[in-house]
């Protein structure tokens, strides 16, 4: 954990301490925007956008105010990356801008199972892998239980399910 | 800001509309880029809101509905991007086709089944994290976001109104959310209806001239519906429950 922040620490207090050019290999590559950038500013939102959307998540859910500021489907508006091809990237891809810190930071979000995480329009089935969208990711589970087998038969165990255990 | 400052975060579960005041977040409207509008908290109230005067209800005229059209499934469908997986036992189904026939007359008569939007909703009194919820404007709703998918409101529903996403789900739609292991029903469409529309299902039937569907205010005594309502005999499903459902239903 504290590696962490110090890592967090480092990687917000670079954006300070180093003007743009002077930015460190280790800087994750965060897409460029388009539109207006936040009022509030870069660094506010980096540390921020979690709280924001979850507050006004609840502001839709529940009150249904749709004119909020932080809406996860606004995001993409302005935050939706393409590959070296020019095609937006799903969740599925490192390029998309929501993994291109947390993969850095070893963050991991759920929102993608049930948020489009590109603009409206945009064909996602064409991802085949959309794996990020599954509770458990069908190739990952069937590698486990792979493991496990090669496991049990390494150590020639054998499990036994006793009745009233 | 300095480096030490990325430790700090707001305390406690939400971050106030204080603490957004504080943050120098308090700017009025803005137009960001065509057609992106920014309404920052502290300035203006947006007008689109869950009001608690309403109740938004749904009036079904059996004796209009075609029995052979389902042009309202067939738009809930589309405008909420739920579908045929290939598994029938278990795909989602926000509103279905009921057909009724009385053993005695013969009379057939057909209506769609849908969430009925109950004031005492059975399915929020089960919920375990408070997902299922019911807004102050009668839409009963289930928050994803804390839904953990055990699925007692599907057994408490008498409507089996609800329905449990088994399989991956992507490409939806933006303003439908949905993902696999929490619970869905129909909305009565409220991102339409907080924007002042009406749901997708009232506008299809109204397409095809049935007008068998519509929706309305029930507390507004000037409300089509509510006039309706105060006009000719209507009932609820299983009214021995009690549960004073938002959707009623007139020639069943
Ligand atoms: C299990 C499904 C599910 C997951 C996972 C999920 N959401 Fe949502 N979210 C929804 C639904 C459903 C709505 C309601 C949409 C509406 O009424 O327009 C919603 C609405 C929202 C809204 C308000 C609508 C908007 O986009 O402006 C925000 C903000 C939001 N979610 C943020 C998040 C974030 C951030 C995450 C990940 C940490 C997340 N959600 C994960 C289902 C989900
Ligand atoms: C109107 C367009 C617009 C919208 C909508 C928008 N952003 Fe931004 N955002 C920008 C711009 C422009 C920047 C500045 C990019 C830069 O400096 O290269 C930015 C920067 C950021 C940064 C800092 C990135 C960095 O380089 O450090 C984060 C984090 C961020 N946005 C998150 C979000 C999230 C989360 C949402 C949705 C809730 C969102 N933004 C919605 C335009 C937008
Ligand atoms: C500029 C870098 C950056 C970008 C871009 C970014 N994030 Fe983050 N996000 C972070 C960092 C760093 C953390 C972890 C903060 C911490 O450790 O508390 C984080 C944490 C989160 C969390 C909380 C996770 C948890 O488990 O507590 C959510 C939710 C989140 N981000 C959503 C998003 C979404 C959605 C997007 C894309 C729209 C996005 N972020 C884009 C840097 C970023």
């Amino acid at each position: 954990m504290i590696r962490l922040v110090l890592l967090i620490a480092l990687m917000f207090g670079a954006a300070t301490a180093l003007s743009a050019q002077e930015r460190s290999s280790l800087w994750p590559e965060i897409p460029a925007a388009t539109g207006a950038p936040h009022p509030e500013g870069n660094e506010y939102w980096r540390r921020n956008h979690m709280n924001l959307m979850r507050h006004d998540r609840d502001q839709t859910m529940r009150d249904g105010n749709r004119e909020v500021e932080a809406s996860l489907k606004g995001c993409f508006d302005c935050h939706a990356a393409a590959d070296g091809e020019g095609t937006i990237v799903t969740y599925e891809s490192d390029k998309h801008f929501c993994r291109s810190c947390h993969d850095f930071v070893a963050v991991k979000v759920d929102c993608f199972m049930c948020h489009r995480s590109t603009p409206e329009g945009v064909d996602e089935t064409a991802d085949e892998g959309a794996d990020h969208a599954a509770i458990l990711s069908p190739r990952q589970t069937l590698a486990d239980i792979g493991d496990l087998v090669a496991y049990l038969k390494h150590s020639n165990r054998t499990l036994v399910v006793e009745a009233g255990q | 800001m300095t480096g030490n400052n990325s430790t700090t975060r707001p305390k406690g579960a939400e971050f106030s509309r204080r603490d957004f005041l504080r943050s120098g977040a308090a700017v009025a409207t803005a137009t960001l880029a065509p057609g992106v509008t920014l309404i920052a908290f502290g300035g203006s109230q947006a007008q689109a809101r869950a009001d608690a005067g309403k109740r938004w209800g749904l009036l079904i005229d059996a004796g209009r509905c075609d029995p052979d059209c389902s042009a309202c499934v067939t738009a809930c469908s589309d405008e909420n991007g739920w579908k045929d997986t290939g598994h029938p036992e278990t795909d989602a189904q926000w509103i279905r086709k009921v057909t009724l026939k009385n053993k005695f007359t013969g009379h057939v008569s057909s209506a769609p089944v849908m969430c009925q939007h109950c004031e005492e909703p059975p399915c929020v009194d089960v919920c375990p994290t408070g997902a299922s919820f019911k807004r102050v404007d009668g839409i009963v709703l289930v928050d994803k976001h804390t839904c953990i998918g055990c699925r007692y409101c599907m057994m408490a529903c008498p409507f089996s109104a609800r329905s449990f996403i088994h399989e991956p789900v992507n490409n939806q739609k933006t303003h439908a959310p949905r993902g696999q292991g929490t619970v869905e029903s129909c909305t009565l469409c409220v991102h339409r209806v907080d924007n002042g529309g009406t749901p997708a299902c009232v506008e299809a039937c109204a397409a095809t001239g049935n007008e068998a569907i519509i929706f309305g205010d029930l507390n507004d005594p000037t409300s089509d519906i509510a006039k309706r309502l105060a006009e000719y005999p209507t009932s609820s499903l299983r009214p021995d429950l009690a549960l004073n459902p938002g959707v009623r239903y007139s020639n069943l």
